[in-house]
């Protein structure tokens, strides 16, 4: 079980108080109508499934109920960074390296 | 191939049985084959086989970056069915119920394939309508299945516990009776022995580290740890880490991987007939011909890479167990062990071409993959030798996540996730 910090909250909580809300930063078509089925079909279905350093978000459900965003290692299940949902995407590389990968 | 036979196992009892033999070869990858297929699995194995017996494709590579049926074909538990919602669902997992039944005549090998039925509870009313549902698509698609109440499946099934003062007493159940389980690994083994002695070569500690394409963009070879191998064709059949593998050919796929949590127990005396599971309060048992019982849990909700799963997970199912099979709430567990699965979004496979000329690809199983290994192999043989699908895996594409024409098995697949 993951132990996950909530950035709004400011506590660490076990995982069973979190819901993973998958891939984080896809962003939802801005304009659905001129919006072509390869990219309706890469919005909805299609993941990176990232085997190393991923970003996902996760929501406080049995908390503050808000989402945020997680960087952790998909091999060694281990969290890098934790950030708030309007936070850019940090630099994932310079993390990759500070955990040895 | 040295045929196993009583005469055989007679003769050879006479040195003690010292001199049987390698079931398969271990050689070197030659320069050139006219199919690779990556990951030697069941369904890589499978497809190896079919190929190399009904399409006369023998010039063959099936490379493995670990052991042979060292992943999810190792680690799964052991459950076959058919009973899925959807027409084109019942015609592919059907189509390996159908190679199940005399596949170890077939293979030579005895892949103890036993048609015990596989029984699924229904616990809420929800559940009722959607089993009794499952049950009129399943027998108007010629797949068997049926209705028993809760006393009929406490006859079926003497362990369970039909009282009505449990937390989520039994209604019902459907009853699939050709459904059972069978020995994973010996279909692994039946598959690599039988492929091997039709010249197919089966590279193991092999991994593959890039797909070579040519200007126009078609598949021209492999890179892998023991060097270039060239290559017309490539099959992509390694589960959890297809996303990986497509990703060295730029195919982008819609996969999650996901660890999935099995367990046995102390081995004990017959005591479990059949295979239960239930959807709603998520437990799967079955008890293995060594007597251990073997219980299926569920996913974790993050994607991993990691081949374990949270605790809780495990502990859920077990839960759930003890609540079912009282009897069992004193026998220990033995062991855990996690597989990575890859997951679609409507929870059906993808037996498809690809974008790219001569890449194939074979994946998406998620949960439930084992069981439809013969019938996979089979039609993904096909769909490489003659370079178009079959009839019964041609709906299965990665096409229809852009048209839209999903096959939607969320309820039939039984894991939640």
């Amino acid at each position: 079980m993951l132990l996950i910090y909530c950035p709004y909250c400011e506590v660490e909580r076990p995982e069973t108080e979190f819901h993973n809300g998958g891939e984080a930063h896809i962003a939802r078509p801005a304009d659905p109508s001129k919006t072509s089925d390869e990219e309706w079909a890469e919005f909805l279905y299609m993941r990176s499934n990232v085997k190393g350093i991923a970003v996902e978000r996760w929501r406080h459900i049995h908390g503050c109920g808000r989402f945020f965003n997680v960087v952790r290692d998909t091999v060694s299940d281990k969290i890098l960074k934790v950030y708030k949902v309007d936070d850019p995407m940090p630099d994932l590389e310079a993390l990759a390296k500070e955990a040895g990968r | 191939m040295k045929r196993y036979s009583f005469l055989e196992l007679a003769k050879n009892a006479f040195s003690a049985h010292q001199n049987w033999g390698r079931q398969w070869r271990a050689p070197e990858p030659k320069a050139e084959y006219d199919v690779v297929i990556i990951g030697a699995g069941g369904h890589g194995l499978a497809t190896a086989y079919y190929l190399a017996k009904e399409h006369g494709v023998r010039n063959v590579a099936v490379l493995e970056k670990g052991w042979l049926g060292g992943g999810n074909t190792g680690r799964n538990t052991t459950i076959v069915r058919s009973n899925y919602l959807w027409e084109e669902s019942a015609a592919l997992y059907n189509h390996a119920i159908d190679l199940w039944d005399g596949l170890s005549q077939e293979l030579n090998y005895n892949v103890m394939y036993s048609a015990r039925g596989v029984m699924m509870l229904a616990h809420t009313v929800h559940d009722v309508q959607v089993a009794q549902r499952h049950i009129h698509a399943n027998r108007l698609a010629g797949v068997q299945n049926e209705w028993l109440t809760p006393e009929q499946a406490k006859e079926y099934c003497p362990p369970l516990n039909i009282s009505k003062d449990i937390r989520y007493p039994v209604m019902g159940a459907a009853l699939q009776r050709v459904g059972g389980t069978a020995r994973h690994d010996a279909v692994a083994w039946g598959y690599a022995r039988g492929a091997d002695d039709m010249g197919v070569d089966i590279i193991q500690n092999c991994l593959v580290t890039g797909i070579k394409r040519g200007a126009d963009g078609a598949v021209e070879g492999v890179e892998t740890a023991k060097g270039f191998i060239k290559t017309k064709k490539v099959g992509v059949v390694a589960a959890g880490n297809t996303t990986n593998v497509m990703d060295m050919a730029g195919v982008r796929m819609p996969l999650e991987s996901y660890p999935l949590q099995a367990l046995v127990s102390e081995p004990v005396k017959p005591a479990f007939p059949c295979v239960v599971m239930s959807n709603t309060i998520h437990a799967y048992i079955s008890q293995s011909d060594k007597g251990e019982l073997v219980i299926g849990a569920g996913t974790d909700q993050f994607i991993s890479y990691s081949q374990t799963g949270g605790i809780h997970i495990t502990n859920h199912t077990i839960d759930a167990i003890c609540e079912l099979f009282p009897h069992f709430r004193r026998m220990r567990m033995l062991r855990n062990w996690g597989g990575i699965v890859d997951v679609t979004p409507d929870r059906s496979p993808i037996l498809s071409k690809t974008p790219v000329s001569g890449l194939y690809v074979n994946c998406g199983w998620g949960t439930g993959g084992f069981k439809a290994t013969p019938g996979s192999g089979h039609v993904f043989a096909h769909t490489i030798a003659k370079d178009e699908p079959h009839s019964i895996n041609a709906p299965f594409t990665i096409d229809r996540f852009k048209t839209g024409r999903l096959i939607d098995e969320a309820a039939a697949a039984a894991v939640a996730h």
